[in-house]
């Protein structure tokens, strides 16, 4: 019995394996915050029926995404920081820089408003606001796309923020929104995981938004198939030419959660 | 390697291994006050509902520290029961938490070692007229290899480990973050460098905690 069980598992191994020989991989790199709002669940299926593929997603923050892009362990990465975009294309890892989309950021804060911030559209007089008051700010602190827009912010601002009020938690966008939740203090998010969030309980609201500096560009990147044999050039051309084409760009300005359109296609 | 040196010599990583140092010794002599009487009561104790009581510190020995995290952070979350203490977010949060995941360990190996002392002892013990209170000092004596051990495998697991810390201390910058909240950072944003260098102080750590032990069991053999 036992060898019997054995060979009818090996037959199922084999099978499995048959299987993702023919279908190709795709591994794409990109932040959570692409994950987190479900766009990839909604918008991937038709790319993996297109082209008989499977797409791995591995979400992490932009740092890690762009190292994981560096050591050619991914084959495309999707994420949301210009300048160490920019950077990583000029350093030669990765090719084919293309725009995909924009979400904006949120200034974030207690309903009672302690810093007395809410209304004030200028990013940057927000946050004086709230370093003026000395009351809590959350930052994400992790190198993310999140957090460089935010320490861009502060530069801007010209404040450097250090003190007992200015919290740095190396943690994810959601871990990050519970912390300030909890203390009732302020932070800033991307909007699509603070609906997310919301929509589970926390009593954090928008204070700040509108800025021109809370735009917040996504850009795919191919890694470069030079560097590392690994890549499946081929397929990444594929996804990228997908990902920008009209029908894909529809998909994603068409995605909603709790009836918000989430992310901005085009001239947005 | 230019960065973990920077962090080194402007003392930031200093401050994370003092914290975690403080923050897991508090959890372990908290666990020690009442780890090793509850060992030594179930040691040397028989009574309905033993097994039941034995099984639970077992159970304990191996609980998720993620979910000890969670239990300490719904208690201390402003809608927690004790939310007024204010918490959240400070090392006392981690200290609790490590508190609770370490007792379980110092209570179960202080009662097999207990048990393991010669059974003759208390009877003899008794009949030269010694009070309650001697003989459980005299046999926690006897037993203080095992005792000891205990301490350690608390302190141990207290140091490495991640999910609850990281939950009730929220990893906040020169105030609640430690060792493995560090690695977790810094290997989540592609600096295996510097993750590596915090990874080999805490293999230190933990070598240098058990020689100690070895030693100090040399000693008192």
């Amino acid at each position: 019995m036992r060898i019997r069980g054995l060979l009818v598992a090996s037959a199922v191994l084999a099978a499995v394996c048959g299987c993702a020989q023919e279908t190709s991989v795709l591994r794409l790199a990109t932040t959570t915050s692409t994950q987190d709002s479900g766009l990839l669940d909604a918008i991937l299926p038709d790319f993996e029926r297109e082209h008989d593929a499977t797409v791995e997603v591995i979400a992490v923050g932009t740092g890690q995404a762009l190292q994981l892009g560096e050591a050619g362990d991914v084959d495309v990465v999707l994420v949301h920081a210009r300048e160490q975009e920019d950077a990583f294309v000029e350093a030669g890892h990765g090719v084919d820089r293309r725009d995909v989309m924009e979400n904006d950021f949120v200034i974030v804060g207690p309903r009672s408003d302690p810093a007395a911030v809410a209304g004030e559209v200028d990013a940057g007089l927000a946050l004086q606001r709230i370093a003026g008051a000395g009351w809590i700010f959350v930052s994400r602190g992790d190198g993310s796309g999140t957090h460089s827009a935010e320490q861009q912010l502060w530069e801007a601002a010209g404040i450097a923020p250090t003190g007992p009020w200015y919290e740095s938690v190396g943690q994810g966008m959601g871990e990050t929104l519970t912390i300030a939740d909890e203390q009732q203090a302020y932070t800033l998010s991307d909007r699509a995981t603070l609906l997310a969030r919301q929509e589970e309980g926390i009593g954090l609201v928008v204070v700040s938004e509108g800025d021109e500096r809370l735009r917040n560009p996504y850009g795919i990147i191919t890694v470069n198939p030079e560097r590392h044999d690994g890549v499946d050039a081929g397929l990444a051309a594929a996804f990228t030419d997908w990902l920008t084409s009209a029908a894909t760009q529809d998909a994603i300005a068409g995605y909603q959660r709790n009836g918000e359109q989430l992310f901005f296609v085009g001239e947005g | 390697m230019s960065r973990p040196f920077e962090l080194m010599v402007d003392g930031q990583v200093w401050d994370i291994v003092a914290l975690s140092l403080g923050v897991s010794g508090a959890a372990v002599l908290l666990a020690a006050v009442i780890g090793i009487p509850a060992g030594a009561w179930l040691g040397l104790r028989r009574f309905r509902g033993q097994a039941w009581l034995t099984t639970l510190v077992y159970t304990g020995m191996g609980f998720p520290p993620v979910v000890i995290g969670l239990l300490v952070y719904l208690l201390l979350s402003r809608q927690g029961p004790v939310g007024a203490l204010d918490w959240l977010f400070t090392p006392a949060a981690m200290i609790l938490a490590q508190t609770v995941l370490a007792v379980p360990l110092v209570t179960g190996v202080t009662m097999t070692s207990v048990q393991a002392v010669d059974p003759a002892l208390r009877p003899q013990l008794r009949a030269l007229g010694a009070t309650d209170r001697q003989i459980v000092r005299t046999v926690l004596t006897e037993a203080r290899q095992g005792v000891l051990l205990g301490l350690v495998a608390g302190f141990g697991a207290a140091i490495s480990e991640v999910g609850a810390v990281i939950l009730v201390g929220g990893n906040i910058e020169g105030r609640t973050r430690v060792l493995t909240t560090a690695i977790v950072l810094e290997t989540r944003q592609g600096r295996y460098d510097l993750a590596l260098a915090l990874a080999a102080i805490l293999f230190v750590l933990a070598f240098v905690a058990n020689a100690l032990v070895v030693h100090l069991q040399a000693r008192i053999r």
